[in-house]
């Protein structure tokens, strides 16, 4: 969103000095822009009716527009705001993405905010997870491209031998690591969010008590609280980790080894991505899952295919339908042991001996000790119970009020980027605007080469809702294989899927696989948030040539019965 | 599968036919190449042919990505079978009719072309033998277009290696008697049919590693990918980028490098160039006193030898085109219209090879003197590319400096080069028991022998010194 007000032409601005105003959030945060879009959405559908006269709604003055509302608001906020007795209006425990996400919009919102963190800031995400993991699949991508000859033979290219340096790309993902957490740091300093260093615990409604263990505790008062506690990586029982031969995504990040061969229990997302990176550098790789077919979290379709060019090629096997009930660590000169029993019958099935083994098998909640049971509330499997507006539920069933819990912890969607846009719409109901956060509209990927992405319904799920619900599904379906610049860097390698209802264009899904297609499927699940039909989306002009027409082709391949679509706003002339 | 008919983009089905009837053609998006029955045995059994189909209207071929049924397996009518990969897009392929999937003609990951049969269809189980027969027949008689499989190594089993003497990692397998194989070790031994249970692992642990399977299979193992390489090496790597220049040399105190100029890098690689081609030599000894009493004779008109030569060359190259012809592509004869002869010439350090083009027309006065400003230009380094590449034969003459007999080394792009030396009074024996003295001077032809052989040399080399003896018609 920065780059889209950045990029507004200057001249015919009325509404500029509001906008110099705004909040110095907009100039700091640049890590989750994208929960600045959701926000700015939110805030647009919420006050379009309010605006609309003032402001013709063509595309341009309309994305203005959403910046001078959220503006003006928090201007209005800050005025009306009285003094509490309250230390904060909104204390969040847990810095990670979604505490952060939170707390800059709080802040935006006018309200005073502090963030209690009793490990290091910027959480799983940024320092356990997806950013230093993301350093990881970079490399791996140029090792693949690199060492696949016949790929740069065909583009005319002449490589020598690839090699790497383990300590070095180990250090690119800590140092990467570093910088994003010290830039979420300084956004946070920067907006005066003030940072309480130790673990927080809930000692009574609103109020928290942090401290160090050892040191003297601090109790706080808070309007509201917002639990963002994350969560670990999770160990079924049987399993000894020891950090050296059987690790987790955690040690694994640090890259410390590079094993020979390698066991990744779990074929989910984490799963797939360290596949990625371990056969790019040299491993090879045995995945163990539980479920019948490996990724089974994703469109079968996509799964498919993601296995012919994911798993196929490389030097990878798999066992499925089967757990790994107990896994020794490498020790008195004996390999990783890994025994495996049917996922169905729990007959004993094989053992495996392998050089190392990562446990991918999920993420547990981390919320012990947060003293949730002085209010009255009961985890489940660990989770905080929350409602549709991320509140928590005690046991009775009712919600806790001035409680919220997002992210991880409540387990309703366990990506970084969804804790956030939770968060954000959690300081939306604090502020005196009702919101729910639409979770079919967040988009997920998969940071293999090629990328898997996907938004909304798999093709199962929307044909069960079909069914429930009594409409007809309708799929399109597009290869990267007939796009101009796939095939101009040689990566034919793909499949776009839409699945949407024929009677009135609804986007229930979309998935993709492919070069890239975890920034194209933003396309898609923009669409889903802001409601755009098929049929009005497919109007919508792509630049020749680029990866975006896998879409664009995607859509004009729809065929939708109903024509009628939204009124198209009126042309402006420029 | 039969449910997504009804999406944009449906599956695909394949129509199969009779193969005792004309096919059927369906209602669907590609059209079925009509098979000539002649080309096909005729069959009485109801055994149809899966066709290639032709997913797209530019697809001419197809690969086949996967087999969703086995052979063996019965289908029923819109049931997916078989995944097929074309131009533009992977289709799942569906059946018209039910039967029994007999025989797969065309694996995975082969082609074939569009229409072309890649399974049989077997309507009971009693003809699954007879197709399997015919798909027998069909693939030892199968279209070229079948990827190459990997050839079967042999005797694969037979050639198990002992464990090897004493490994360093001296434990076997934690669970005694199991077979331990890493992924890539079994994919290998899949594709290559080696039995993974009677090889001796060598890895890790009696671990059967990819090397091992490779040794097993016969084949020279891949070179391992670069990994973990440490530190110090990837510092070093830079400078071993070079292939050649992997294999160090010990370094000599007090030696110094000198880079190449642009002319030594290109000698450089032509020279290696020349490795790839077979050559022969074959020499000849060639009387020279007529040729030197001509050469004194029109020296003082400004006839140079390299002139006369070069005319010698050039009038023997008529009658012999194919010494002045090349190999190109490894396939065929490249006649050149043009008799053009190259001559080394060593200039500054370097070595260049001015071209005196048609020089079976030109008179030996033109000659000499378009070799004079050849030379000319190329001291002064002006010579046009077409001036220096476009020889089709090479002479290189080391006889000036007493040099007898030489060996050269065929350009890249001729087919022959000859060697002169110098011309020495030789003892000779003659016919009639006398000895006489004669100038001699021997010349050695390098040729390229994909498309010139000896005889075919011998013939020219004839021609050759019936003309140097015989020098008369040179300036003619």
């Amino acid at each position: 969103m920065q780059a889209s007000v950045s990029s507004l032409p200057t001249p015919h601005r009325p509404h500029s000095i509001i906008r110099s105003n705004s909040n110095p959030s907009f100039r700091s945060c640049g890590l989750r822009k994208e929960a600045f879009g959701f926000q700015s959405l939110s805030q647009f559908l919420n006050r379009e009716s309010r605006w609309i006269r003032i402001f013709p709604t063509n595309p341009r003055s309309r994305r203005q527009f959403v910046f001078s509302a959220s503006a003006s608001a928090s201007a209005a906020d800050n005025g009306s705001q009285l003094p509490t007795s309250f230390d904060y209006d909104l204390v969040i425990i847990g810095a990670g993405v979604g505490g952060h996400g939170a707390a800059l919009h709080a802040v935006e919102k006018g309200l005073k905010t502090a963030i209690v963190e009793g490990d290091v800031m910027g959480g799983t995400c940024v320092n356990r997870g997806c950013v230093p993991s993301k350093a990881l699949l970079a490399v791996s991508g140029r090792m693949r491209e690199l060492q696949n000859e016949h790929h740069l033979k065909a583009l005319g290219l002449q490589v020598a031998a690839a090699g790497y340096d383990r300590q070095a790309v180990a250090d690119h993902a800590n140092n990467l690591a570093s910088k994003i957490r010290g830039n979420l740091t300084n956004s946070l300093k920067a907006l005066g969010v003030d940072i309480l260093t130790g673990f927080g615990t809930i000692v009574g409604p609103q109020k928290v008590k942090y401290g160090k263990v050892g040191l003297s505790d601090n109790v706080i008062t808070a309007k509201d609280i917002i639990i963002a506690t994350g969560s670990v990586p999770f160990v079924p029982k049987g399993i000894e980790v020891d950090g050296k031969t059987v690790i987790t995504s955690d040690h694994a990040l640090k890259l410390e080894i590079v094993p020979d061969w390698i066991a990744i229990v779990g074929s989910g997302y984490i799963g797939l991505e360290f596949s990625d990176v371990y056969t790019a550098l040299g491993s090879e790789v045995t995945f163990i899952e539980a479920m019948d077919q490996l990724m089974p979290g994703f469109d079968p379709e996509i799964g498919k295919l993601a296995q012919r060019v994911l798993i196929n090629p490389r030097k990878i096997d798999y066992h499925t339908g089967v757990f790994a009930t107990k896994i020794t660590p490498a020790k008195d000169g004996k390999p990783v042991i890994i025994e495996l029993i049917d996922a169905k019958t729990k007959e004993p099935k094989d053992t495996l001996e392998v050089d190392a083994a990562l446990i991918a098998t999920g993420r547990a909640p981390f919320t012990k000790g947060l003293g949730l049971d002085n209010i009255n509330v009961e985890t489940q499997r660990g989770f905080v119970p929350v409602d549709e507006r991320m509140r928590v539920i005690d046991a009775g069933g009712n919600p806790v009020p001035h409680l919220y819990c997002i992210g991880d912890a409540n387990g309703k969607l366990m990506l970084a980027h969804a804790a956030s846009a939770q968060g954000i719409s959690v300081v939306e109901q604090l502020t005196g605007k009702d919101n729910v956060l639409n979770h079919l509209s967040i988009p997920a990927a998969c940071f293999t080469h090629p990328e898997i992405s996907m938004v909304g319904l798999t093709e199962p799920q929307a044909r069960e809702k079909a069914e429930k619900e009594g409409f007809e599904i309708s799929i399109a379906k597009t290869s990267f294989k007939a796009n101009t610049k796939a095939l101009a860097e040689n990566e034919g390698e793909g499949l776009a899927k839409l699945i949407y209802r024929p009677d009135n264009g609804e986007i229930l899904g979309v998935h993709i696989f492919g070069m890239h297609a975890a920034d194209l499927i933003h396309e898609a699940s923009n669409a889903i948030a802001l409601g755009t039909r098929v049929q009005d989306i497919k109007f919508a002009v792509h630049a020749h040539p680029t990866l975006s027409e896998v879409l664009d082709e995607l859509y004009k391949s729809a065929k939708v019965n109903s024509d009628i679509t939204k009124p198209v706003s009126e042309p402006v002339s420029v | 599968m039969a449910s997504l008919l009804h999406s944009k983009t449906p599956s695909i089905s394949f129509s199969s036919s009779l193969s005792s009837t004309t096919p059927l053609l369906r209602p669907s998006a590609f059209f079925l190449k009509p098979r000539s029955t002649s080309r096909l045995p005729i069959v009485r059994a109801k055994i149809r042919e899966i066709f290639m189909p032709a997913l797209s209207s530019t697809m001419t071929e197809g690969k086949i990505v996967s087999w969703v049924k086995s052979e063996g397996d019965v289908l029923s009518k819109g049931e997916a079978v078989v995944v097929v990969e074309s131009d533009k897009a992977d289709m799942d392929v569906e059946t018209f009719y039910d039967g029994i999937l007999a025989a797969i003609v065309v694996n995975e990951g082969e082609s074939a072309p569009v229409g072309a049969p890649i399974g049989l269809l077997a309507e009971t189980e009693d003809e699954i033998a007879e197709a399997k027969a015919k798909a027998a027949a069909q693939s030892s008689s199968a279209p070229a277009t079948s990827a190459p499989k990997v050839e079967e190594p042999a005797p694969v089993a037979a050639k198990v290696e002992a464990p090897a003497p004493a490994p360093t990692v001296a434990a076997g397998p934690a669970t005694p008697g199991k077979v331990v194989a890493t992924p890539y070790a079994k994919k290998l031994a899949k594709q290559h049919k080696v039995d993974i249970n009677k090889l001796a692992g060598t890895g890790p642990f009696g671990r059967i590693t990819p090397e091992d399977v490779e040794k097993a299979a016969g084949i020279a193992p891949a070179p391992k990918a670069p990994v973990a390489a440490p530190v110090a090496q990837a510092v070093a790597a830079p400078a071993a980028s070079s292939p050649k220049a992997a294999a160090s040399f010990p370094d000599i105190p007090g030696s110094h490098v000198v880079p190449f100029t642009t002319m030594q890098a290109a000698v450089s690689k032509n020279m290696l160039e020349s490795l790839s081609v077979p050559t022969f030599r074959v020499g000849y000894p060639i009387a020279t006193d007529a040729l030197d009493a001509l050469y004194e004779k029109v020296k003082p008109k400004g006839v140079t030898m390299t002139a006369l030569l070069a005319k010698a060359a050039a009038m023997a190259l008529v009658q012999h085109p194919v010494v002045n012809s090349t190999c190109k592509d490894g396939k065929s004869f490249t006649y050149n219209n043009s008799i053009n002869i190259a001559v080394a010439v060593a200039i500054n350090g370097g070595l260049i090879t001015p071209v005196l083009q048609d020089a079976d027309k030109l008179d030996l006065y033109l000659l000499s003197q378009k070799w004079k400003e050849l030379v000319e230009k190329a001291r002064a380094k002006q010579l046009q590319p077409q001036e220096y590449n476009s020889g089709t034969f090479t002479l290189s003459n080391l006889g000036m400096f007493g040099v007898d007999r030489f060996d050269a080394i065929l350009p890249p792009g001729q087919g022959a080069i000859m060697a002169v030396g110098a011309s020495k009074p030789t003892v000779i024996a003659g016919k009639d028991g006398f000895f006489s003295v004669k100038n001699k001077m021997q010349v050695n032809v390098t040729a390229d022998h994909r498309i010139i052989y000896g005889a075919d040399l011998a013939a020219f080399l004839q021609t050759f010194s019936k003309i140097i003896e015989n020098p008369e018609s040179l300036t003619m």
